[in-house]
């Protein structure tokens, strides 16, 4: 199925940066999305696909392996050849069970041919690339959990019906939801590296164009992916530009304490927050071509690395975005 | 006369049957009977490969795997392919119930546009299917009401002014700001609406019918607000939803022919329809129905295993698995130095007894006495006890009385920032028709137990109820009638708590809390602090 392109993605540039900057630097540790229904949340998820540079996979490898000494001795993979492949967008469903997403004992073997052997779940196919939960506020707490220690640890551990397995899971994790339905725990959104809202375009001439796209798009999806091609190609040559200057941008104390006096003014807990915006904030510049991240590039994600960081009282009204560009103002004036 | 929506419906089914994938399907809000059951039939002898599901459908039954009966059975492997891939078109029956999380999987498997659904709605007011289900599908169509003689045949759109598809997509647009439709989803399922319209009468340019048809269809039943009436008939929302933020988006004026369209997409609807818009009880974003479960197997307390079928959810209980094969090992050919025979009603599953969700329901006296003395301040505290019950992971629900009646402000919800906006929109005066308040608990109350959530009500009035059930302003028929609905409440055995908010205790009112079993708090002086303490004590 052809993904509608990113770069066609009309408006919603908050939520379009916070996933640029996972794709530039995976580390800052996944995405949450919420906002209203039919705003293209999982339209820009499943876009990724196609706008990021295509990965070295071993092939048939349950993990996505880059090298063939990587394939893990309980994925028989006979013969192995490296090829190239999309980076891998999975999608959990709702109403997923746990077996499904660590994998398990793979029942077909065990039942035929009395083997124990493991089935690897969804996890491992999101190894190195996406893992998408639309309406992760709908999804039970066992499961986000776990999901949100293996994303930390890049890693995952299956202990259980005999097996003893573990193997690499390394993704970046993207949740979309709507707040009307129900609301994440503190406590899991602060695991989140960046946090967007979104929201329907108020304007006749936005819906307009969305509309319009989209509709171009339905016509003739080939058409309207090659019209598009320059654009996701000079936008994925900048990807991979700046994930190879990452490394070399700077980031002066002067920038670590804005990062320390910013989040001591927000009373923010613990330091993920700062952290987060650090990286954040180079990721930006590496991705602007900057060699420094400066006050310009924290001032920018600020509210995207923080709003959902703060000690909040549960009744303040999406007051969050206001704090944070309210101390943005009074800390980096 | 026939009715007007016949044409509306007639059409739909032509349109869904023509381009059942570029439509995602039809949400059909009908009670079972005759006219119902005539289209049905319809839609499944027009429709690809449809399949009628049962109600309470093992979700993995629709994604392919292991049929782990059959392969117990055989000895050998059995595969079976999900419902999804061997049907294209699912009619699924109470929609208003599917859960979550198969909601989620149904609209994904729409977004890859190979499938179409029917869902089939017998919901109260309020219960809905799950929005991400809704949200996909491009026609509502309501049923009630339709006569089955009536039926009439296709009228074909031949005589009507063409309009450009540019035309089409602006007006789209700017009408779904006027109704307050956030989705741009619903936007692009009208538009091709109006295009399959169009191919129904086998033209291929868009005229006004189209539009209006499309409107009237898949825009209208998901509007929030309806635009400014001009005639005195259709009055304006009692409470309106449009806040700050929303009522600066009104479209730009100018926009070609959006309101000739509009209007002629309502002149298609009945009367009743718009009153029931105006009053805001249409189709909102709401929390799900998932129904009354309470066994479940994975949290909660643990109950003996019992036989069962392995439906990828459930965790199999290995030693009474074992325990019931046992027995038979002889019989079967098994025995001491032999494979373990096992048959697939030796399956036994552990199950566990969950805690239903809790709901809180506020029944919040906001008339003229109470107002005036301490609104504000059982405002405070309403506030606070939510922000313990978001603590504590629990719904809650408002319901308000003053004036002639009781009203639902806030269906049950987890979402405090829905509450608040509520509560701060909150309107105080008028007589106290305490009997109203507790009857609107009640009933809210019993339809959560349907739901499989353990409600509780707690009333916070200054208890001179002065307005009786019909009414009339009697105090002495208003306290009798207060005393019957307290009693109603015991008789279903609700857990309630009364907080007396006037300046003095009432003694009358404690009387009530008697009635009602509940327990009874005045708190003359008490700040908002001190009743959340208390009700925190006392639920």
């Amino acid at each position: 199925m052809t993904a509608f392109p990113f770069t066609a993605i009309v408006g919603q540039d908050e939520m379009k940066t916070a996933m640029i900057l996972t794709a530039v630097d995976p580390g800052i540790g996944g995405v949450l999305v919420f906002g209203d229904r039919g705003t293209g949340k999982s339209t820009a998820v499943r876009a990724l696909s196609g706008l990021l540079p295509p990965l070295q996979i071993v092939q048939g490898c349950p993990v996505n392996s880059a090298l063939v000494a990587d394939v893990p001795d309980w994925a028989a993979v006979p013969d192995p050849v490296i090829t190239s492949g999309p980076t891998p967008v999975v999608d959990l469903p709702l109403g997923v069970t746990e077996d499904r997403v660590t994998g398990a004992l793979d029942i077909e073997k065990a039942l035929t041919k009395g083997e124990r052997a493991f089935e690897p779940g969804l996890l491992a196919r999101a190894n190195r690339g996406y893992l998408y939960i639309d309406e992760i506020n709908l999804l039970e707490d066992h499961i986000v959990d776990l999901l949100l220690d293996v994303a930390q640890s890049g890693e995952n551990v299956v202990e259980r019906e005999g097996l003893s397995i573990r193997h690499p899971a390394r993704f970046v994790l993207v949740g979309s939801g709507n707040p009307e339905e129900g609301e994440l725990r503190p406590q899991l959104l602060d695991r989140f590296g960046l946090s967007v809202e979104v929201a329907s375009p108020n304007t006749v001439a936005e819906r307009v164009a969305v509309i319009r796209a989209r509709d171009t798009f339905e016509r003739d999806k080939e058409a309207f992916a090659t019209a598009c091609e320059a654009d996701q190609l000079a936008l994925r040559a900048r990807i991979v530009a700046a994930r190879d200057r990452l490394g070399k941008v700077e980031a002066p104390d002067a920038v670590l304490e804005d990062c320390a006096a910013l989040c001591i003014a927000l009373g923010s807990d613990g330091v993920r927050g700062e952290l987060t915006l650090l990286r954040t904030a180079r990721a930006l510049a590496a991705f602007e071509g900057a060699e420094v991240a400066g006050r310009n590039h924290i001032r920018r994600v600020a509210p995207m690395s923080l709003r959902h960081r703060l000690r909040r009282d549960p009744l303040d009204e999406a007051g969050s975005t206001i704090r944070v560009t309210r101390a943005l103002e009074e800390v980096l004036a | 006369m026939t009715d007007p929506r016949w044409p509306l419906v007639v059409r739909a089914l032509a349109c869904l049957s023509l381009d059942p994938q570029a439509l995602g399907g039809l949400h059909l809000r009908a009670r079972a009977g005759p006219v119902r059951d005539a289209v049905v039939n319809r839609l499944i002898r027009d429709l690809p490969a449809p399949l009628r599901l049962p109600a309470d459908l093992p979700e993995d039954l629709l994604a392919p795997g292991i049929d782990l009966t059959a392969s117990l059975q055989h000895g050998r492997l059995v595969r079976r392919d999900g419902l999804l891939a061997r049907y294209r078109s699912l009619i699924l029956p109470m929609a208003e119930r599917v859960a979550p999380g198969l909601a989620a999987r149904l609209g994904q498997a729409l977004d890859r546009g190979r499938h179409s659904f029917v869902a089939l709605d017998e919901g109260d007011e309020g219960e809905r299917p799950p929005v991400a289900l809704l949200d996909r599908l491009a026609m509502t169509l309501d049923l009630d009401g339709l006569r089955l003689a009536e039926m009439p045949m296709l009228e074909t759109y031949s005589d009507w002014d063409a309009i450009t598809e540019e035309t089409a997509i602006e007006t789209l647009s700017a009408l779904s700001l006027t109704l307050g439709i956030g989705s741009l989803r619903r936007l692009g399922l009208a538009l091709r609406l109006a295009r399959v319209s169009a191919q129904v009468d086998g033209r291929d340019t868009l005229v006004q019918a189209d539009l209006s048809f499309a409107i009237a269809t898949a825009l209208l039943p998901h509007a929030t607000r309806m635009p400014a009436p001009e005639e005195e008939e259709a009055p304006p929302p009692p409470e309106p939803e449009t806040d700050a933020a929303q009522s600066d988006t009104q479209p730009d004026t100018g926009l070609p022919d959006g309101d000739v369209l509009l209007e002629a997409a309502l002149a298609l609807l009945p009367p009743d329809v718009l009153q029931r818009l105006a009053t805001g009880t249409v189709a909102r974003a709401q929390g799900t129905g998932a129904g009354a479960r309470r066994k479940g197997n994975r949290r909660g307390r643990p109950l003996p295993a019992r036989p069962g079928r392995m439906d990828g959810r459930a965790r199999i209980d290995l030693i009474a698995t074992l325990r019931a094969a046992a027995p038979w090992q002889r019989l079967r050919g098994g025995g001491p130095g032999q494979r373990l025979r096992l048959r697939s009603a030796d399956i036994h599953l552990k199950r566990s007894e969950t805690r239903s969700d809790r709901l809180v329901i506020f029944a919040v006296d906001a008339s003229g006495s109470a107002a005036f003395a301490r609104l504000a301040e059982v405002k405070g505290a309403v506030e606070l006890l939510l922000a313990e019950a978001y603590a504590r992971r629990d719904h809650v629900a408002l319901v308000a009385f003053r004036g002639e009646g009781a009203e639902l402000l806030l269906p049950p919800t987890r979402s405090l920032l829905r509450t608040k906006r509520h509560l701060s929109g909150l309107p105080g005066g008028g007589g106290t028709p305490l009997a109203a308040g507790l009857r609107a608990a009640l009933d809210l109350g019993l339809q959560a137990r349907g739901r499989g959530m353990d409600p509780a009500v707690v009333v916070l009035t200054d208890g001179r109820p002065n307005i009786a059930l019909s009414g009339t302003a009697s105090r002495s028929e208003a306290g009798a009638d207060a005393q019957a609905m307290a009693r109603a409440l015991r008789t279903q055995g609700m857990t309630a708590l009364i907080i007396d908010t006037g300046n003095r205790p009432t003694p009358a009112l404690a009387t009530l809390a008697q009635t009602m079993d509940a327990p009874y708090l005045p708190l003359p002086r008490a700040d908002a602090k001190a009743v959340s303490k208390t009700v925190a004590a006392a639920l």
